[in-house]
């Protein structure tokens, strides 16, 4: 099943709509619950990140009968340090994103460890893309 | 813990979710920062936060937290009754600190997560 749902930069209030739907589906799948919370925790703050510092973006889901593969596609300014982005702790949110709750520089790292794959690729001033692949057998992450 | 001690103890309001209050709770977590509400790997656990916005609703959808407590008399907004409502949630807000509300509810027994 192929899932795309759209985001828009700067527009909070519509962040975390695709990851309420992808939970919607994977409960209706019979997902482990511990594993839907792993893929919708990453995926809720790959949905903040491109809203946060992209101009436009979107979600792929692409729902399996063992695993789910999301592909977050923006246009944005890129991420220049992909290594440096994944510190924790590192953050170049602004204040805005801050009064929201997120920009501490947890997001790529809370990513990370939600997550089977991780994959970035970024290039500066066109975008970054990230995919995201968990198994539904509950292990690793 | 049921979530109606928890209200009486810190002179909270329920806005929404009346219906979950005899809900027993384990323990609780506060915190601002969203990105620390979605490292908990626990459930039915009372989000304590001051950060009063449609995002903390997400979070706690996400973080599979059923009740919210807001503090330092923070107001909470329609949309958010709206997203919380259609996931179950007991929403309350109390005029008291963050301080003096995690004061009274772990002195009574709430458990911290760790």
């Amino acid at each position: 099943m192929l899932f795309r749902y759209e985001l828009e930069g700067g527009n909070f209030s519509k962040a975390g709509y695709a990851s309420s739907e992808i939970k919607k589906t994977l409960k209706q799948l019979s997902v482990d619950p511990k594993v839907i919370k792993r893929i919708v925790v990453a995926l809720y703050e790959a949905e903040v990140n491109v809203v946060a510092h992209a101009w436009k973006g979107e979600v792929l889901a692409d729902v399996e009968a063992d695993q789910i593969t999301l592909t977050l596609n923006d246009e944005g300014p890129g991420i220049p340090d992909i290594p440096l982005a994944m510190q924790e702790g590192y953050s170049t949110a602004s204040s805005a994103v801050r009064e929201m709750g997120f920009g501490a520089g947890m997001g790529l790292p809370n990513m990370k460890k939600n997550v089977d794959e991780l994959h970035i690729e970024s290039r500066i001033g066109v975008g970054t893309n990230v995919r995201m692949i968990t198994r539904f057998t509950n292990e690793g992450g | 813990m049921n979530i109606q001690q928890i209200q009486m103890l810190t002179e909270a309001t329920v806005v929404c979710g009346e219906n979950g209050q005899e809900q027993e709770l384990l323990s609780a977590f506060a915190s601002d920062l969203m990105s620390d509400v979605l490292t908990l790997d626990c459930n039915d656990v009372l989000l304590i936060t001051g950060l009063c916005n449609l995002q903390t609703i997400r979070t706690a959808e996400m973080a599979e937290v059923g009740c919210i407590l807001f503090v330092r008399g923070k107001k909470v907004t329609p949309d958010m009754i709206e997203l919380a409502n259609e996931n179950q949630m007991v929403l309350m807000t109390t005029e008291h600190s963050m301080f003096r509300t995690v004061g009274e509810l772990y002195t009574n027994g709430l458990k911290p997560i760790y």
